[in-house]
């Protein structure tokens, strides 16, 4: 690790001109955007339409090819690095569908998860205590840390487990796939909280991808993407969000057909 | 089984007897040895003499009795019938045998270890019984080590109600050979509990049984093995069903590396007309971890009767999850330590039924081991 990991103000994700494919099918068609630290911004856009693509090309998943363009975090070109080396670097992804692996228990998995981030094993009472507490804040039962990563847990618990990892790895950028899917209004306040409290001392940047403009309430964006087909077809501020959820994606689903 | 000739036999079971020549000479097209390299079972199924021991050390609990016997003795054979060549060979070879005795009730406070070890080139052949009277609880650890050329035949013979837990660890060196039959004779209520280990030798074939002479008897077979270059491991297991109300779950589960690993599951469950109220199930699950390897998994169940509780299976054989390592390495853990957790992960809950905790510390270390090769 690089003295640059303990300071994250300034950082910057810039995505430039990204083509990926998957299957040979051509998914991200050049896509554009820059998330600096302090910033949120949303992606929102129809089914289909390459929001979590985008989420798992940048986070380097064997299935998804990158054809063409650069994700440069800092400067880094984070497609040239192995996915543990982009996590290293300070790229998080909160996935949609969290995987469960059998026989790794939750804690074993978070100590050894904050050991290859920080770059050496955390005092053994501090990470108890941080765990705890994160696992307070998020309402999540103590028991839980001896659960095998995911393996029954429900929908709400997953991405509670999703956020835990995103307070704990503290990553400069965070990549949110879909989080608020699958949540009731309870647990997305708890989830919502979470993200809040990580983007609070504006040294982090936030990708939030999302369908629904509910999580939208209580994560305020700076800045609305809409994506359709593949890349975004407009930009703008929080009211973009409202227009959406008055009037649906149909425009852009049509422009794009 | 075998003892009872007049009920029908099962497919899957088709033939046993004390006498070696009731078996012809395997050529390897028969279904029982078709997977077996027979040139590397350096003649014991076509009758090598001994000409080698097997040391023979037991370590018991105060509550037990260990004794040396002869060929003569009455209480050898009794629980178990050969049903292969090799199994006929052993048994008709064999100078002493150990027998291990629970009294009734008893309570041994502490496992009894039998520690085998191999010390030549030679054929050797064994046998042990393991008797628990009624009502007896014990644990029972069988540790192989060394270079051998061994086949044996193990009876659990275990009481009504009494509770036998055995280990058997097959911990031998690269070069050994061993064949081996582990039978258990459940009595009403019994409850066995066999976890198998199998690390070492170029090539090991057991052959863990178990059946029934009563109703309420409960049997767990658990085994994991590790398979390296070269390696040939084979487990084949039986259970066979004839009283009712019994159960059995069999979890056996293995890793494989380099070229011309090759690891070798049968799961056969018979379940017999009168086995009415039977609760079976068994899992077979390999992890490929490099090209190379080769797993046969052949789960067979054959079910004679209508009322059973449960009766299923499972058998998978792939490579490492590409899903689980992209998300531990989404967390920044490195692809190696990243496939040691899953690899750790997958036996880690047959590791944790291994009640004796020095073996289970001592299995841990030696997949780990494994790992790092």
């Amino acid at each position: 690790m690089s003295d640059t990991s303990r300071v994250p103000s300034g950082s910057t994700l810039e995505i430039r001109d990204l083509h990926v494919n998957v299957a040979d099918k051509e998914i991200l068609r050049g896509v554009n955007l820059t998330v600096r630290a302090g910033e949120t911004h949303a992606i929102m856009g129809p089914n289909g339409s390459g929001k979590s693509t985008l989420a798992y090309a940048i986070a380097g998943h064997p299935k998804y090819t990158v054809t063409g363009g650069q994700v440069l975090l800092d400067g880094v070109d984070l497609l040239e690095l192995t996915v543990d080396e982009r996590a290293r670097a300070g790229l998080f992804l909160a996935m949609q569908y969290p995987v469960e692996v059998p026989g790794v228990s939750v804690s074993n998995f978070l100590r050894t998860a904050v050991t290859s981030v920080r770059g050496e094993a955390p005092k053994l009472r501090q990470f108890a205590k941080d765990l705890k507490s994160g696992m307070d804040a998020l309402s999540i039962d103590a028991a839980f840390a001896q659960r095998n990563v995911n393996e029954g847990f429900s929908g709400g618990e997953k991405k509670r487990h999703e956020i835990l990892q995103l307070e704990l790895l503290k990553p400069k950028i965070a990549v949110l796939d879909e989080t608020d899917s699958g949540l009731d209004v309870d647990a997305l306040r708890v989830v919502s909280e979470g993200i809040n409290r990580f983007r609070s001392n504006g040294e982090t940047g936030v990708l939030l991808i999302t369908h629904y403009t509910r999580i939208l309430r209580y994560v305020k964006p700076d800045f609305v993407h809409v994506f359709s087909a593949g890349r975004i077809v407009e930009q703008g501020g929080p009211e973009l969000a409202e227009r959406l959820e008055n009037e649906g994606y149909e425009a852009y689903t049509k422009a794009s057909a | 089984m075998g003892l009872d000739t007049a009920k029908p036999l099962s497919t899957l079971h088709e033939k046993a007897s004390y006498d070696v020549a009731d078996f012809a000479v395997p050529t390897g097209r028969e279904e029982e040895w078709r997977f077996t390299p027979l040139s590397r079972l350096k003649g014991l199924h076509e009758g090598v003499a001994a000409s080698a021991n097997v040391v023979v050390h037991v370590d018991a609990a105060p509550e037990v009795t260990v004794e040396t016997v002869g060929r003569d003795d009455a209480r050898l054979g009794r629980a178990y019938v050969p049903a292969d060549r090799v199994s006929a060979q052993a048994y008709a070879s064999f100078e002493k045998a150990t027998v291990i005795t629970v009294a009734r009730e008893a309570v041994a406070s502490t496992p009894t270890v039998v520690t085998l070890t191999g010390s030549g080139r030679g054929a050797a052949y064994g046998h042990t019984v393991v008797k628990l009277e009624p009502m007896a609880e014990a644990v029972v650890v069988l540790d192989h080590q060394g270079s051998a050329l061994y086949a044996d035949n193990v009876e659990f013979v275990v009481g009504e109600g009494a509770t036998l837990k055995v280990i058997s660890l097959q911990d031998w060196a690269d070069d050994a050979v061993h064949v081996s039959h582990h039978h258990a004779l459940l009595a009403k209520d019994a409850t066995f509990r066999s976890f198998v280990v199998t690390l070492g030798g170029d090539l090991v074939r057991l052959s863990p049984s178990v059946s029934y002479s009563g109703p309420g008897g409960d049997a767990e077979l658990n085994g994991l093995y590790f398979v390296d270059a070269g390696q040939h491991l084979e487990h084949r297991l039986l259970v066979d069903h004839s009283r009712p109300d019994c159960r059995s779950n069999v979890d056996y589960r293995g890793a494989l590396q380099g070229q011309d690993a090759h690891a070798v599951w049968i799961g056969d469950v018979i379940i017999r007309v009168e086995a009415e109220g039977t609760d079976t199930y068994e899992l077979n699950r390999n992890l490929l971890l490099t090209d190379g390897a080769r797993a046969d998994s052949v789960p067979n169940l054959e079910i004679l009767t209508g009322e059973v509780t449960g009766a299923g299976h499972a058998s998978t054989s792939g490579r490492l999850d590409d899903e689980h390592l992209f998300y531990l390495q989404a967390r920044g853990i490195p692809y190696e330590d990243a496939r040691r957790l899953v690899i750790r992960g997958f036996f880690a809950q047959l590791v944790e039924k291994i009640e004796v905790s020095e073996l289970r510390e001592r299995v841990l270390a030696r997949v780990e081991a494994e790992l790092e090769k």
